[in-house]
């Protein structure tokens, strides 16, 4: 069995298990873990950018925004999405989220580094900016409220059904995107973020690239937010401030950008001790501040990097073995 | 989980030993309580705490003869995490009644979990308008003892109108909050003659009007504002350094004794609204006033005195109810047989689950106070309208055949 394979079978086993162990844990459990995984939709799609290309968004929440404020004001004010039509908000969000990408995308992927950050942190200040203003369609400051969730034939105001629709489509973004950064297309972005201006001179459209894979992130970020209204019941504009973004980001580089199980992991322990913990006890403000700096000194590459450092150090130890056998032998 | 076994035995032994009697009194009102803890409102969260933990600790942490497990939990001020925060509190730690919620955004966002979750939600300090007023048959588990944002402020339209004052300039912060608040004031000041001439919005957070003031039209004869945090400190002295010198009328939380000790004296004259002030004088708002202050070394705001209030009403429900918690429909009927003495005077509800209440028009004055020997800044009473309901004089039906009051309601009709 080849090493990748080794690694998929453990990323589902440990789904298996997460699926079979959580709904029996105690309902808050139950909750924090839907939440945990619609979000982690929206910190995958970050790393489709930061991890796999090399662009430091900034302005993840927007695409998440808009899903969400689609599913509430189609919600509340049409009733529409209650029933089987739920599946079409879903593809509603999800293209929104694409084509608000495809649009910013049009601005933001023209730079690179630093200013590639500020235009999407900008952009995203923009819909928050919406959010907050246009009081007639998004309730302003106060936010909107849904009444319910839908039920097609499945109820999905049972938390435990819930919980496994957040967790298959978690479990299907996942396998979508990995096998995109293993596409051929995936191979040209990571040359991308390894070096831009060779991959042009090889003849890549590095631009398309890049847009293109910001509007598939756009679009993740909507199926995110879909979920996450539903999750609530609830989207405010604190849904699509700047601190969403942020948290998606840190969440990124928390479990390690370039590797998507990392970025859920991140996600995990991000709400873990902001969700969990804060019920627990009041300093764990410091206990999250302090996984941040001690993850930015020691592991650059996440704790996703510890599995990499040790997987190195079993590969090197056996390479150190080999020779010493090939030595031993008698020729 | 050793502890949780020794309950276990402790009360089983208990019951074997005591008989049934015993299980009615040995029950526990589980409360959970919901406050920005940490965070930028983080003060004020402590602020509410404090409030109902001192109303607690003076009755040896029971309330009704029950005893109290009461369960704090933080929300960061973001209306999401108050949600998540709730469920926690009621699918795991199942409590009877969820308290709290500082913002009016967290008081919209936790009143559908009451519903959903069929438990009660007292909102203690949030006074977002229409949870009380148009939205009300959609939260039946919904309860306020605190306030709507316009009602103190309709009783202020009025007050202007009886002093004399013909045209306002309305400056208030651009949310929800700011729109309620001046919505009530503009209203009642219409009505009974006044002209609003300009309504002005500047962003919730802004430190520099140095923009605004010089576009204040010159012939109003009032200033009605409502700032927020860090805006209410710098409004007035950044007004007056420019040298205009119209009155102020604010709504109460420009105002409250949260901020007051760190204005300057140029906030001195200034007239505000709100159901609460700590420099009322009656004996037993002295007598908390003095306990708190000696507990926490500040005089109290309406963020402490509204929660003290509310534990307070709990404390007459419950023993009213016969020491038990009847369930929330039950409950809500109790809350609203009861007339309470409070520290801000007589509260009692109204049919639509809001308070009816004292609003004092208080004006900033520099003085000596229930015999503390330093000059303080104290919002001193200058007239008292009691009784007001959330519907001002309009009556019920009337009041909500109009829309929330907003940004564009009512419509700013003599500003050119």
């Amino acid at each position: 069995m080849s090493q990748q394979q080794i690694k998929i079978l453990i990323v589902v086993a440990v789904f298996g298990a997460l699926a079979l162990i959580v709904p029996h844990s105690g309902s808050f459990v139950v909750l924090l873990a839907t939440r945990a995984m619609a979000f982690a939709i929206l910190a995958m799609s970050v790393d489709l950018l930061l991890g796999f290309t090399g662009l430091s968004s900034m302005g993840q929440a927007a695409y998440f925004g808009v899903g969400a404020y689609l599913t509430a004001v189609l919600a509340t004010k049409v009733h529409f999405g209650l029933g089987w039509d739920f599946w079409l908000v879903v593809v509603m969000g999800i293209l929104l989220g694409a084509a608000l990408a495809a649009l910013f995308g049009l601005f933001a992927i023209r730079a690179g580094g630093v200013y590639f950050l500020m235009i999407t942190l900008a952009l995203g200040q923009c819909v928050w900016g919406l959010a907050y203003r246009w009081n007639s369609l998004t309730g302003g400051d106060n936010g909107i409220n849904m009444s319910g969730r839908p039920n097609f034939g499945l109820d999905l105001t049972n938390e435990v059904t819930f919980f496994y629709l957040v967790f298959a489509f978690f479990a299907v973004s996942m396998a979508l995107m990995y096998v995109l950064v293993r596409s051929p297309f995936g191979q040209s972005l990571a040359g991308i973020r390894e070096r831009e201006l060779r991959m042009q001179i090889l003849g890549y459209n590095t631009w398309l690239h890049k847009y293109i894979v910001f509007i598939i992130a756009g679009g993740f970020g909507g199926l995110a937010g879909v979920l996450w209204a539903h999750t609530n019941g609830h989207v405010s504009p604190e849904t699509v401030v700047l601190t969403t973004s942020v948290d998606s980001l840190l969440m990124v580089v928390l479990g390690g950008a370039g590797t998507l199980v990392g970025a859920t992991i991140g996600t995990a322990i991000v709400f873990g001790l902001r969700e969990y913990l804060s019920t627990l006890v009041p300093w764990w403000q410091y206990v999250l501040g302090g996984v941040y700096v001690l993850t930015i000194l020691y592991l650059p590459m996440g704790l996703m990097g510890i599995l990499a450092r040790t997987g190195e150090r079993l590969k090197s130890e056996s390479k150190d073995e080999r020779p010493k056998k090939l030595a031993t032998k008698p020729s | 989980m050793t502890k949780k076994l020794q309950n276990i035995l402790l009360g089983g032994c208990l019951a074997f030993g005591l008989g049934l009697t015993s299980q009615a009194s040995a029950e526990e009102l589980r409360i959970g309580y919901i406050s920005p803890v940490t965070g930028i409102f983080a003060q004020v969260g402590k602020d509410m705490v404090d409030g109902f933990q001192m109303y607690l600790d003076e009755h040896g942490g029971k309330l009704g003869g029950m005893d109290v497990k009461f369960i704090v939990e933080d929300d960061q001020g973001k209306p999401d995490a108050g949600v998540t925060k709730a469920r926690k509190l009621i699918l795991q730690d199942k409590v009877h009644m969820i308290i709290g919620g500082l913002l009016a955004s967290t008081g919209y966002a936790l009143a559908p979990v009451s519903t959903s979750e069929k438990t009660l939600y007292i909102s203690s300090v949030s006074s977002a308008d229409d949870l009380t007023q148009r939205q009300l048959s959609k939260y039946p588990y919904f309860v306020r003892t605190s306030w709507t944002s316009s009602l103190p402020h309709q009783p202020l339209g009025q007050w202007a109108c009886d002093n004399g004052f013909k045209k306002v300039i309305v400056i208030a912060a651009d949310y929800a909050f700011g729109y309620e608040t001046a919505g009530g004031f503009q209203k009642v000041f219409e009505d009974c003659g006044g002209k609003v001439v300009q309504k002005i919005w500047p962003p919730l957070g802004t430190k520099d009007f140095g923009p605004y003031i010089p576009t204040f039209k010159a012939d109003a004869d009032a200033i009605f504002t409502t700032m927020v945090g860090p805006m209410a400190l710098q409004f007035p002295k950044q007004l007056r350094g420019a040298g205009n010198k119209l009155p102020i009328l604010g709504s109460g939380v420009s105002y409250d004794e949260f901020v007051l000790p760190f204005m300057g004296d140029e906030v001195i004259g200034d007239v505000s609204a709100l159901h609460y002030s700590a420099a009322i004088d009656t004996p037993k708002n002295q007598a908390f006033v003095k306990a708190y202050r000696a507990k926490f070394g500040k005089v109290p705001g309406y963020y402490s005195e509204n929660n003290y209030t509310t534990a307070m009403w709990l404390d007459e429900a419950i023993k009213k109810a016969g020491g038990k918690y009847p369930g929330p429909e039950e409950f809500i009927k109790v809350m609203a047989s009861i007339k309470l003495d409070a520290p801000r005077g007589p509260v009692e509800l109204d049919e639509n689950r809001n308070p009816i209440e004292n609003v004092y028009i208080k004006k900033v004055e520099k003085k000596k106070m229930f015999g503390y020997d330093k000059d303080e800044l104290w919002n001193s009473v200058i007239k008292t309208y009691p009784k007001v309901s959330q519907f001002w004089t309009y009556g019920k039906d009337k009041f909500l055949a109009q829309p929330v009051y907003d940004r564009d309601f009512p419509p700013c009709k003599y500003c050119e």
